[in-house]
């Protein structure tokens, strides 16, 4: 399969303008089983604003946070396509610049010292574009992800050691989602990466953050973790919003890679209620938007 | 639990009467800030044309298009996407916010620490918590982008919004003292240690 440049960069931009207006299914799921489960008044309430704004955004075909985040473009190529890498990359620049015009859209982003806007949503390294590879065959896979800031300044990494156990890297968890309270706009998917060197470490967290809700960790031992400090973090009475009640997160998310000797790393990346995902998979038979 | 419509700006009897636990619905003005701004006005003594006394101020950063100016509207722009950013961040300008501009309410989400809960209580203000993400609802909150200042900060630019009927808000730090974000994290804080040994993270 060759993939046409032109109908990336037209990807790219209806991508991270679904991407902000309409909430995957499963997180909406995820509402209504947090819906069913709060027991506080306060966060009753929250929830059924957060559930009535879904609503709105879709009827006035609106976005649903105001925040268009840091854009993130997730690649996966599979067997047989064949495209020009370099093309493609800025294929997908030009795409989420004429997202930001075009619509228009707040560009989010800054330069880190001088703080100067371009206004285009894009600057160095940004959007921050992942690329790997996997087995299917002629199938081109763009997933986009808005990043919402306020649970991206919910990030920490510790590089704990071997003698710390796995006892400190729960510890860790819990401690961080305490310290973030309500500021991480709760319900949060609390991603949580387990090994591999630092930055790996934090991608993993911010795969787990982003992974879709009902999805396990593939690792027997991340995922009884992960269902460990599911149950744990909602013991904590933070709630909605940091207002009080159970549903603090929808789900803990655990993703792991082997690691050295003597290191014992563990990372925490959360993702807010608007938990903002769109792809398109691009096929000899056409383009899928999910 | 009382329910409050206030027509901005409101004095200091008004803001004082405010409650932890009331709501509040907030009618007429109301002023955006964020981080850069609040940077400008304070780090840079940076001042405003807007008389911000009396008046509410929300943590946010909007989405606009450009559209000519006509009368009511001297900002040449109208929102496409208004939604509110975490208060955290902004804790240390609160005082000044307060102090030199006058400002009674803030509104956020995440709530906000010690620092703004004494300039609170010493000035008369209260913090309305909003719910953040929900931004095409607030949205529709929203009457016309007035005005606006500081346009060289954009999109973190000063912002004047005519509302009708914005909120309800609940009333989450008060000027008596009250908390519900520092009751809610010593809720969390006392629960640590019965969490851990659960899961055997002590």
């Amino acid at each position: 399969m060759q993939v046409d440049i032109k109908e990336i960069e037209e990807v790219a931009k209806t991508l991270y303008i679904r991407a902000l207006k309409l909430l995957p299914t499963d997180i909406k799921q995820g509402f209504e089983r947090l819906m069913r489960d709060e027991t506080s008044t306060t966060g009753k309430t929250v929830l059924g604003t957060m559930v009535e704004n879904i609503a709105v955004a879709e009827r006035t075909k609106n976005l649903l946070c105001q925040d268009t985040g840091i854009p993130i473009y997730n690649i996966k190529i599979g067997r047989d396509v064949s495209l020009d890498g370099a093309a493609m990359k800025e294929a997908i620049r030009r795409g989420c610049e004429r997202a930001t015009k075009e619509h228009p859209l707040r560009s989010s982003v800054v330069h880190p010292i001088t703080r100067k806007n371009e206004q285009t949503s894009c600057g160095i390294g940004v959007p921050v574009i992942n690329i790997d590879f996997d087995e299917r065959p002629e199938t081109l896979e763009i997933e986009m992800i808005p990043k919402g800031s306020g649970s991206e300044n919910g990030s920490f990494l510790q590089m704990l050691i071997p003698a710390d156990g796995v006892g400190a890297v729960k510890r860790f968890v819990v401690d961080k989602v305490i310290e973030c309270g309500g500021r991480v706009c709760p319900p949060t998917i609390v991603g949580v990466g387990i090994g591999g060197t630092s930055d790996v470490c934090m991608h993993l967290a911010k795969v787990a953050a982003t992974r879709p809700l009902g999805s396990k960790c593939a690792d027997e031992e991340g995922a009884r973790i992960e269902a460990q400090l599911s149950e744990a973090v909602n013991e904590l009475g933070i709630g909605p919003q940091g207002l009080g009640g159970r549903s603090t997160s929808f789900r803990v998310h655990v993703e792991v890679a082997a690691t050295h000797i003597t290191m014992n790393p563990v990372a925490v990346n959360i993702q807010c209620h608007s938990a903002r995902r769109a792809s398109a998979t691009i096929t000899p038979g056409g383009i899928a938007f999910a | 639990m009382t329910h409050h419509v206030l027509n901005m700006p409101i004095d200091e009897a008004q803001a004082r009467a405010l409650k932890l636990g009331d709501t509040v619905t907030l009618e007429k003005t109301l002023f955006g800030i964020r981080d850069a701004t609040l940077i400008a006005m304070f780090d840079k003594d940076r001042r405003t044309r807007f008389d911000l006394k009396g008046h509410a101020v929300i943590h946010t950063a909007p989405n606009v298009k450009k559209v000519d100016t006509r009368p009511g509207n001297n900002s040449g722009y109208e929102p496409v996407c208004i939604g509110t950013t975490t208060s955290m961040r902004m804790e240390r300008f609160t005082k000044q916010l307060m102090q030199r501009e006058g400002v009674r309410i803030i509104i956020g989400k995440g709530g906000m620490g010690p620092a703004t809960l004494d300039a609170l209580k010493e000035f008369g203000g209260v913090y309305l918590a909003i719910v953040g993400g929900a931004a095409a609802l607030e949205t529709t909150w929203i009457e016309e982008i007035e005005d606006v200042d500081m346009d060289d900060l954009h999109p973190e630019s000063l912002w004047k919004f005519r509302i009708k009927g914005f909120g309800p808000l609940l009333v989450t730090m008060d000027s008596h003292g009250g908390s519900m974000h520092a009751e809610v994290n010593a809720g969390a804080a006392a629960k640590r240690a019965d969490v851990l040994a659960k899961i055997g993270g002590l």
